[in-house]
């Protein structure tokens, strides 16, 4: 940070160059764990949503089961029960799976994939499942395989009809993400809170934090508007 | 007319004086039970308790009559000015944002924060190369999360939880390697189970607790100070500790 901001910040009581940096930190920990648990989320959801409209129940069926356990439970919970959970898991410690799941990171980033996956993939579902017949059989006809059916026809018009459903998702788990706070990961809520019981200012240090997601969720927004305009410009009306 | 007033005034000034210099024969004292050890029932209702025993040796000490009035927290210093009752010996830690509203004496007791880790741990605390890249447990907000931060967050990496409960889970899973809490809140939920011992000395943290009065009572202040080093030095106020504690809480 450049000296003047310092002496600038420094003469605040609270908001001073250590309390900046501390929610920057948090700042830098919640945008790389939504964003990796989203893009890991992601690339599971596209295939399940894809197995989750086959017909065969033995394929669609443990997809259902998986999506209907995570979406039926908070995610509060499943982060507690990764988190402690796997720590209860008798000799875990010695095994190398301990190198990861001792840190608070990666148990967390696990219960967001799983959660944010289960989510995905029924918001795909639905946009796959509601792809018209027409096109369908048309595709069928000129004698497309399951498989080019799928990649030609059926993903990019579904990832179309997914985009807005999945930029919700994408905002409930930037917002979702604050309960990592609560296994020691210094997230911006964490900073927050941190902050919060340092100078007993809680109006303060929430308050900033709050503008602060507010800030992340309107350049997703904006980011979202962005790649709508792209890729749903067929919807404009022709002199629009 | 003139020297009316003036008499008046002088009888007046003199008797707001004779108030001023009251005897407190009679001190009402409020503690919020329970909270073991230092306020609760027995099961016949008596309070006891080491504040209790405490407040009890100071007013024999003083000659006053004691009345022990049992008050809830919250009420604690609204009670205190509406003048329920004339002091508050109810563990209540010394702070500035407090004192800004009761007189407190100096402090008679502090509970310190202790060390603890598993039972095949073996780590010098005071030893700051033993310590570096040790992950140490503190409840968000103590005095002891100030004491660590303040002190040793070179060396060692602090995890801050909100409550104890959760840091004890990981103390157990190995994710901590030793956790810097209050004494009390150690020994019950760390030393009464197998497996974790005490590390180190226990360290005195913060200003202490103190026993809060109203400001205006500037004389009463004055007699329980004195009451309160005269219990420590004769002896008085280590025998009640001890009845209670197993480690040093005085100060």
């Amino acid at each position: 940070m450049p000296d003047f901001i310092v002496n600038w910040l420094n003469t605040n009581d609270i908001f001073t160059a250590t309390t900046m940096l501390h929610y920057w930190d948090g700042m830098v920990t919640t945008v790389q764990l939504v964003f990796l648990s989203l893009l890991i989320g992601l690339v599971v959801a596209v295939p399940l949503a894809i197995l989750r409209t086959v017909r065969n129940p033995f394929i669609s069926g443990p997809i259902w089961l998986y999506t209907y356990l995570f979406r039926g439970t908070p995610l509060l919970i499943q982060l507690y029960i990764i988190y402690y959970g796997i720590a209860q898991i008798d000799g875990i410690q010695d095994t190398f799976w301990w190198t990861i799941f001792r840190e608070p990171f990666y148990p967390a980033l696990l219960a967001f994939v799983l959660n944010t996956a289960a989510y995905t993939t029924e918001i795909l579902r639905g946009a796959i499942e509601a792809t018209p017949h027409g096109e369908i059989e048309a595709a069928k006809a000129y004698g497309m395989s399951w498989a080019r059916r799928v990649r030609r026809i059926v993903m990019p018009s579904a990832a179309r009809r997914a985009l807005q459903a999945y930029s919700n998702e994408v905002i409930f788990m930037v917002h979702a993400s604050a309960i990592a706070s609560v296994v020691t990961i210094v997230d911006l809520t964490g900073a927050a809170r941190d902050i919060y019981s340092r100078f007993y200012a809680p109006f303060d240090a929430f308050i900033a934090v709050a503008l602060m997601y507010m800030a992340l969720t309107f350049t997703i927004v904006f980011c979202f508007r962005l790649l709508e305009k792209r890729m749903l410009r067929h919807l404009k009306p022709a002199n629009g | 007319m003139k020297k009316l007033i003036i008499a008046a005034s002088c009888a007046l000034a003199m008797a707001a004086g004779a108030v001023q210099a009251k005897e407190w024969k009679e001190i009402r004292i409020a503690f919020d039970v329970p909270y073991e050890p230092f306020e609760f029932k027995k099961p016949n209702g008596e309070l006891t308790g080491f504040e209790v025993e405490l407040a009890e040796a100071m007013c024999k000490d003083l000659e006053a009559k004691c009345e022990l009035v049992v008050q809830s927290w919250d009420g604690m210093i609204p009670g205190l000015l509406a003048r329920k009752f004339d002091a508050i010996m109810s563990s209540m830690s010394i702070t500035p944002e407090r004192a800004e509203k009761v007189t407190f004496s100096k402090p008679y007791y502090n509970t310190p924060g202790g060390w603890f880790a598993r039972e095949s741990v073996n780590l010098d605390v005071t030893d700051m190369d033993a310590m570096k890249g040790k992950i140490v447990g503190v409840q968000r907000g103590t005095t002891m999360d100030t004491y660590v931060t303040e002190n040793m967050s070179g060396t060692v990496s602090v995890k801050r939880y909100t409550t104890a409960d959760d840091m004890v889970l990981d103390l157990e899973g190995q994710r901590l390697d030793v956790v810097f809490v209050d004494y009390p809140v150690g020994e019950q939920t760390l030393l009464s189970r197998d497996g974790f011992k005490e590390i180190g000395e226990p360290v005195k943290l913060g200003e202490g607790v103190g026993v809060a009065m109203r400001p205006r009572d500037k004389d009463l202040a004055e007699q329980v100070n004195k009451s309160l080093d005269k219990l420590k030095s004769d002896g008085t106020y280590d025998a009640i500790m001890k009845k209670y504690f197993k480690y040093d809480i005085k100060m």
